[in-house]
């Protein structure tokens, strides 16, 4: 996978991906190297995601590279009117692989495009998180032992949900039964579903989760936004039917786990944190591992 | 026989050139602004709502002097997917092709998406097509679908 930028999740193989989450495991053995000691990364964040951010530049440093780039757009020759065309061709000069998390939809596309060093992306707008996406892998992984044949339920906000599209694009190559829980205005489009039905897969959608829970083994939760309502009431209805609380969680299988892409409202109750099913703060830090092991397969390290 | 010279009448014959027939009447002068013949110099006949069998009213469109590679008459196919395309030479029908939708277009359809980089960065838009019939086409870079009610032309 040397010097191959990362854009969407399906530019990377089934093997590509798995062989990504075999360098991880690795990593999580031994997350503090000096490998990338001889190398600058890029790191360009046009609209503030910290956590994301923090993730990479801290699976940068745990491998002893440098990190140069920006947190927000704010302050930069962006703001100036700088092309996106204009900045990638100059930071490429200063580091050997660019991530970058931009607001417009297919910057990332461009900018690989462009870019003489291969490009991550780390969000472009709407359209693709592919870095989250190998972190739910791996996380699924080694919550149930394996990607094959799972029961995965996504609750929450399928329509607008990029992290929900990708992953679920990436679980078609896993012979994955869907459970698809959402209210009906924000069910999961059919552009998605169309890589299910592709693959003959099973899916089923419900409107609440209770009688989904007992069938799983993966509850992958996800924020319903306010905005997306026209009609408050109706908001307010639907919060309160996509909570999860720690009694619900009691009759569910012993390899029952629950995700989330963080950071999290009020869909998921602080007394579920407590519970061995809960596994949305380790899902996070699978995040630096999953990111060492990217980084280090583009620049032509492992 | 009679008909025929009716036809004829309405719009005339040309001695060279490429005849366009079987445009639906509401795509007449999208496909005069795909071939670039708002800026053509020679002779530029067109015509709408005429009678049809086959598609109740269609338009039809002559070009005269002036013969197209198949890649550029294929992008007629977005708005106009049974088109026929008719040389002429001397007066006479030399070939009658029907157009085929092309796999991939570039620049020629504008992103439906606003907040997609081709709109922001005035960079040419690429689409494949993920759909001939009813004509969806994917874009390259925001990975959204743009339809015929969406489609935009640059
Ligand atoms: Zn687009």
């Amino acid at each position: 996978m040397k010097n191959k930028s990362l854009v969407s999740i399906n530019d990377y193989s089934k093997e590509e991906q798995l062989h990504i989450l075999d360098i991880a495991q690795e990593f999580e053995k031994n997350p503090v190297q000096t490998i990338l000691q001889d190398h600058v990364i890029a790191s360009l964040f046009f609209e503030p995601s910290t956590r994301t951010r923090l993730s990479f530049e801290s699976a940068v440093n745990r491998l002893g590279g440098k990190v140069v780039g920006f947190s927000e757009a704010s302050n930069t020759s962006v703001k100036k009117g700088e092309s996106l065309r204009d900045t990638i061709l100059t930071v490429a000069n200063y580091s050997d692989l660019i991530v970058m998390r931009n607001p417009i939809d297919g910057s990332a596309r461009f900018a690989s495009e462009i870019s003489p060093v291969p490009i991550i992306n780390a969000g472009d707008g709407a359209n693709q998180h592919p870095t989250q996406t190998l972190l739910d892998l791996y996380s699924i992984r080694k919550t149930q032992g394996t990607l094959d044949n799972l029961d995965v339920a996504m609750v929450g906000d399928l329509k607008y949900g990029r992290t929900i599209h990708s992953l679920v694009i990436a679980l078609c190559n896993f012979n994955t039964t869907f459970h698809l829980v959402s209210p009906v205005e924000l069910k999961l489009p059919s552009s998605v579903k169309m890589h299910i039905k592709e693959r003959n897969l099973t899916y089923h959608q419900y409107t609440e989760m209770d009688e989904v829970l007992p069938k799983v083994d993966v509850l992958y939760m996800t924020r319903i936004q306010r905005e997306r309502f026209s009609d408050p009431l109706e908001y307010e209805r639907i919060k309160n039917v996509y909570n999860l609380h720690k009694g619900m969680i009691e009759d569910t299988k012993d390899n029952f786990r629950v995700l989330h892409p963080l950071p999290r409202v009020n869909e998921i109750s602080v007394n579920v944190d407590q519970s061995p099913k809960a596994y949305y703060f380790e899902q996070a830090l699978n995040g630096v591992f999953v990111r060492q092991a990217l980084m280090t397969s583009i620049l032509g390290i492992k | 026989m009679e008909s025929k010279k009716i036809k004829e009448l309405k719009v005339s014959a040309i001695e060279n050139g490429t005849v366009i027939d079987h445009i639906p009447s509401s795509a007449v002068f999208q496909v005069i602004r795909i071939l670039k013949l708002e800026a053509f110099e020679n002779m530029v006949l067109f015509a709408t709502n005429l009678e049809s069998k086959k598609y109740g009213k269609k338009g039809i469109v002559k070009v005269s002097n002036k013969f197209f590679k198949p890649e550029e008459l294929n992008k007629i196919s977005l708005v106009a997917p049974h088109a026929s395309i008719i040389e002429i030479r001397d007066f006479q029908v030399q070939q009658k092709t029907i157009v085929e939708t092309p796999d991939r277009i570039k620049g020629i359809v504008k992103c439906f998406n606003p907040n997609c980089i081709t709109n922001i960065e005035h960079i040419p838009a690429i689409f494949a097509v993920v759909d001939k019939e009813d004509t969806r086409l994917k874009c390259h870079y925001c990975e959204k679908i743009t339809t015929c009610e969406t489609m935009e032309f640059r």
